[in-house]
């Protein structure tokens, strides 16, 4: 069964339909990619998901049906969304952001849990104390990822974490989740520009296009498709 | 400055200092609003005025006076909660659309105060003084009961809400919204519950502000007119995001404009001009304020 079953989901921003009768579906802890050319309905897709867009359709996660809650719910449910450009609120410091990402979690160890996170991203030990606004971007992104991970999801949405980073960075980003995810056996919905990153992270992957899944297949399916590698992979792999 | 005395300038000061806690007790309210919405809400004083004849008419009906202020506070967080819930938040995200909002607090401005007029008519009631009429002399001062209790409670309501944004969870909360609203949401925090428990708390403390102002200026409708200008002249000075900052920009603007008409003639006859030329002065030469926080922020 999977973890997250969307069927004919349509959503848009006003009197603009952007996602028109999207279907995809993502298994516990499988990391999934959309890919698709700027515009065509990626971060929409995601904002959906997540509650933060009146969508219309089916969505069933983790067995029930989503469709309509708020963002708040989704995430004591386990869909965490980190959204484009960083998602860390910068006003607040470093450890005050994680203890926001348990904001929803009901157990006592969400304390341990910010110790826990500084280890394993000992930049943002170092920095405890500091407004999340003063760190560089790619600090910003692991905080922002870091923040996500501390409600427990069992889904982790992900949108362009490459976004703004330099590629090193980018790389060092993908192989930190890349490992955490498995670690944890969180499922993962990516969007991604740099589909070769993505699709080295990915085990599946949705071609987007205009609102529209025309293409799906496992990442080495996607990778060897050549109207795909002409469209989002530029050229040579 | 002929004739120069200073027991009567300390006099004026005393008298200032007791203004001033009362431009900062409205001065909190807008900056618990402001941080947890970003926005200033101009609605702030009216509420208080409105949650003030509340305290008057529980005190009128026979409640004891600290009872009826108890009772206010009460009726005034569900007041403000419910002209949030029902004004405010239809209009849209304050963050998207300040100007929206802010228009909407303008328009709540008028609305309340002829709604209180509607209620409770045009002329003054009595309301009696929470510390009594009494005073202590110091040397030559006379300091009013009055006062200081207002100094004192003040200070509480500045250490409360310190204990509340730096030790709560709720607190943290209403940071994380004031300074990203979408991303506390995707973090799992209830935006708009959060967003209602800070106008419902702003407005608990206008509740206090208007009993401590109502005894001397006369409770009606226009109560809390002057004093939220004054209280915007405060928290400019202090800093729109600053709880101390609003304690003491409130306490220098309730002292300079206290003090100043009295040496200087024709400020005597435009009470409210200090505090114009210091919202400008704020603006021009430091505009976060004395203690407000800079905006930081790499994109």
């Amino acid at each position: 069964m999977s973890l997250l079953e969307v069927k004919d989901l349509s959503a848009g921003y006003g009197p603009v339909a952007v996602l028109d009768g999207l279907s995809l579906t993502v298994a516990e802890g499988e990391a999934v990619v959309i890919l698709g050319a700027n515009g065509a309905g990626k971060t929409t897709t995601l904002r959906a998901i997540s509650g933060m867009l009146d969508a219309k359709g089916s969505m069933v996660f983790d067995g029930q049906s989503v469709l309509g809650a708020r963002p708040d719910k989704l995430v004591a449910r386990g869909i965490a969304h980190v959204p484009q450009g960083r998602g860390t609120i910068v006003d607040l410091t470093v450890e005050e952001n994680l203890r926001i990402g348990g904001y929803a979690r009901r157990d006592g160890d969400v304390e341990a849990d910010i110790d826990r996170w500084c280890e394993v991203f000992p930049r943002l030990g170092q920095r405890r104390t500091q407004a999340a606004g003063s760190m560089s971007g790619g600090e910003q992104q692991m905080l922002a990822i870091a923040r996500a991970f501390m409600s427990k999801p069992k889904l982790l949405l992900l949108d362009e974490p490459s976004l703004g980073l330099a590629p090193l960075v980018t790389r060092e980003v993908f192989d930190r989740v890349g490992e955490l995810v498995a670690e944890t056996n969180t499922a993962v919905l990516l969007v991604e520009q740099n589909a070769n990153l993505a699709l080295d992270f990915a085990a599946r992957g949705y071609v987007l296009e205009s609102g529209r899944i025309v293409g799906q297949g496992t990442a080495d399916e996607l990778k060897a498709d050549d109207s795909i590698r002409r469209a989002y992979l530029g050229g040579d792999l | 400055m002929i004739g120069f005395q200073l027991s009567e300038f300390l006099q004026y000061g005393v008298i200032g200092v007791g203004n001033g806690a009362l431009y900062a007790m409205v001065g909190l309210g807008l900056v618990v609003i402001y941080r947890s919405t970003g926005l200033l809400n101009f609605s702030q004083g009216e509420i208080a005025m409105f949650s003030t004849f509340v305290v008057w008419q529980l005190h009128d009906l026979g409640f004891p006076l600290p009872l009826a202020l108890i009772a206010g506070m009460v009726a005034g967080a569900l007041f403000g909660a419910v002209v949030f819930r029902v004004a405010v938040q239809p209009v849209g995200d304050p963050h998207t659309k300040p100007l929206a909002v802010v228009i909407v607090t303008i328009g709540l401005f008028l609305g309340v105060n002829a709604g209180a007029q509607l209620i409770w008519g045009t002329g003054d009631r009595n309301m009696p003084k929470l510390f009594g009429g009494g005073a202590v002399q110091v040397g030559d001062l006379s300091i009013a009961w009055q006062k200081i209790g207002a100094v004192a409670v003040l200070a509480v309501e500045v250490i409360v809400l310190y204990v509340v944004f730096r030790r709560t969870k709720l607190g943290l909360a209403m940071r994380a919204v004031a300074s990203n609203p979408e991303s506390s949401a995707l973090s799992g925090v209830p935006v708009s519950r959060i967003l209602l428990v800070g106008w419902g708390l702003a407005a608990a403390l206008g509740a206090v502000a208007g009993t401590f102002a109502a005894p001397d200026r006369g409770l009606n409708s226009s109560l809390m007119l002057l004093i939220l200008v004054y209280s915007f002249a405060a928290i400019t000075l202090g800093g729109f995001d600053s709880l101390v900052g609003a304690v003491v920009g409130g306490l220098v603007v309730g002292v300079v404009t206290e003090v100043l008409p009295r040496y200087v003639s024709f400020l005597s006859k435009m009470p409210l001009a200090p505090a114009f030329v210091l919202i400008l002065l704020v603006l021009l030469v430091k505009p976060e304020g004395l203690f407000g926080s800079k905006q930081v922020s790499r994109v």
